[in-house]
């Protein structure tokens, strides 16, 4: 595998809930976890920077509330991160910061570049459109008119991740989370991105329908060559896909490397507390 | 005519802000301007915004002609007419040519209208969007975003289930090649009457506080997909049992009785024009 092409470069993302103040831009010791006693700013996540290699899979975790998810939907465009910068080679050859450019750029990265797996379905699917109606979503946003091609892609999609053909033209509200969960993969499937953010993906679902998914999850890599970054507070889950692992904690990255690596060898004493609970 | 009422029931001021709103409308085709909808004798869901928009508008010399689903006799047109009336004193008529402002609700009179003539159209729903974006403050932005995948994945979720783009009215159309417009509920069968119109066609709703227009040769394309082209009814074959015209909108009958099916001309006023044409031959 071909693991020297970066496909998305994050530098000092930090998204932050309130002004701040002398006393916390200064002095970072003064924080309680992420938050500001002084001024009540939280500092959801701090300074986060890495690279994501073209066909990897990139594991975060970490505790909750360590600003896991805000990051990536920092980087898929739902929050406004307060500075930082991303640059996508797929995007004007990686030499814009695509965290400001504008919102119809914007639209446009999120329907061609990039994909994303909510840990809640609500925020990913239409609830009341078919499952095929909600795959063909992007490829509509993404200039398709033609019905018949349309079906075709979004039917190839739904048998990748195995939604039965009678169970097509429901909608999702009446799915199982499992279902839900695959079907809001084939949704994020359907444009061809080179990257796949997926949060939480297995979070709620039983150890059968998880497994199913994570199988699912590696297939697609390694068939469809999609960099991804997967979110979890699971370390099982990111021992089973991650090739790299960043740990996060209370909004900043604590540790970061191989995920062989990590799990045989933590420096951080919360990672080694995390892999001791694995263990 | 009443004379205690200022001409055309509005206040001055009303009118004015209506006026306005119209102008901004006319200048940006198909996008919807907010406007303070008054509050008129008749209720809310009844034309109320078509109505402001024609007493706005009308002067002295207008000739004033209001359509309820095709006919100028149902209830709803004969009171709009009757308020026109009273409140202006200006003269109705039933012939499409001879009117100068024509409100209607539900359909484009068959009779093709000319340069001058203003059609006013009664829009219960304005919003396109509506059923894929519940929220104002959303839609907005997918507007302003030209982000309408929304409308063409509610035509495709109707073929997914129905095998066709179902919905006979209210199909929504793309104005000028930048808005996306729902024409109001009239029949698909007079979208192709909205493009290239050589009458001014204003659209109000009361309920939802909304003006939108199409000026006068305005290119208004109804969706559809490459594979699922726009298609209307075929009337070719089918004839008025009244005055034996084919190939207009049509009235379907049927006889409880007997269960024949019958048509008749659903505008009614263009109908009556052939009879006594006939008659008078």
């Amino acid at each position: 595998m071909e693991i020297d092409k970066k496909v998305l470069q994050v530098l000092n993302i930090t998204k932050k809930f309130g002004d701040g103040c002398p006393v916390c831009r200064e002095n970072k010791e003064i924080l309680i976890k992420n938050y500001c006693p002084h001024c009540q700013t939280i500092y959801a996540c701090r300074n986060i920077s890495f690279d994501l290699y073209e066909g990897e899979i990139l594991g975060v975790v970490g505790e909750s509330g360590s600003g896991k998810s805000t990051f990536v939907q920092c980087l898929y465009f739902d929050q406004k991160a307060t500075n930082g910068e991303a640059y996508l080679s797929n995007y004007k050859g990686g030499r814009t910061n695509a965290l400001e450019v504008s919102n119809q750029e914007k639209r446009y990265i999120k329907d061609y570049i990039m994909g994303m797996v909510y840990q809640n379905p609500f925020l990913g699917l239409k609830m009341n459109f078919s499952a095929i109606s909600n795959v063909a979503e992007k490829l509509i946003a993404g200039g398709s008119r033609n019905v018949g091609n349309i079906k075709e892609i979004s039917n190839n999609l739904l048998d990748i991740v195995n939604i039965e053909n009678f169970r097509r033209n429901d909608n999702p509200s009446d799915f199982s989370g499992g279902m839900q969960q695959r079907l809001q993969i084939a949704k994020a499937l359907s444009n061809n991105p080179p990257i796949l953010f997926l949060d939480e993906v297995t979070t709620g679902l039983d150890l059968s329908v998880q497994a199913n998914v994570l199988d699912l999850i590696k297939k697609i890599q390694r068939d469809l060559k999609i960099s991804m970054v997967i979110v979890s507070h699971d370390l099982g889950v990111i021992k089973m896909l991650a090739d790299r692992t960043l740990v996060m904690l209370n909004g900043e990255i604590i540790e970061s490397g191989l995920t062989d690596q990590i799990l045989e060898d933590p420096q951080h004493a919360y990672t080694q507390q995390l892999v001791h609970s694995l263990l | 005519m009443i004379n205690n009422y200022n001409f055309g029931f509005l206040d001055e001021g009303s009118k004015r802000e209506i006026r306005r709103s119209t102008l901004k409308a006319v200048a940006i085709p198909g996008y919807q301007v907010p406007f303070a909808s008054r509050e008129m004798p008749i209720a809310r869901g009844w034309g109320t915004g078509g109505l402001q928009l024609t007493l706005s508008l009308i002067n002295k010399n207008d000739v004033f002609k209001a359509i309820d689903q095709g006919t100028d006799e149902s209830v709803n047109a004969v009171n709009i007419k009757n308020l026109v009336n009273t409140t202006t004193g200006v003269a109705n008529t039933t012939d499409t040519n001879a009117a100068t402002i024509i409100q209607s609700r539900h359909r484009i009179p068959e009779e093709p209208m000319e340069k001058g003539q203003v059609l006013v159209l009664q829009v219960p729903m304005p919003e396109p969007l509506r059923f894929v974006e519940p929220k104002e403050e959303k839609t907005k932005k997918l507007h302003a975003n030209k982000d309408y995948s929304g409308a063409w994945l509610v035509l495709f979720e109707k073929i997914i289930k129905f095998g066709r783009m179902t919905g006979g009215a209210a199909h929504p159309v793309m104005v000028n090649d930048r808005y996306i417009m729902s024409p109001s509920p009239i029949p698909k069968y007079d979208n192709a009457k909205l493009n290239n119109s050589q009458a001014l066609i204003l659209l109000g709703a009361g309920r939802e506080k909304k003006i939108y227009a199409l000026p006068p040769y305005t290119k208004v394309e109804s969706l559809a997909f490459e594979d699922y082209p726009f298609e209307v009814e075929d009337t070719s074959k089918k004839k008025c049992r009244l005055c034996g015209v084919k190939g207009v909108f049509f009235d379907e009958i049927e006889n409880e009785k007997t269960g024949e099916i019958c048509y008749q001309c659903n505008d009614t006023s263009s109908c009556l024009k052939r009879l006594n044409k006939k008659e008078s031959a």
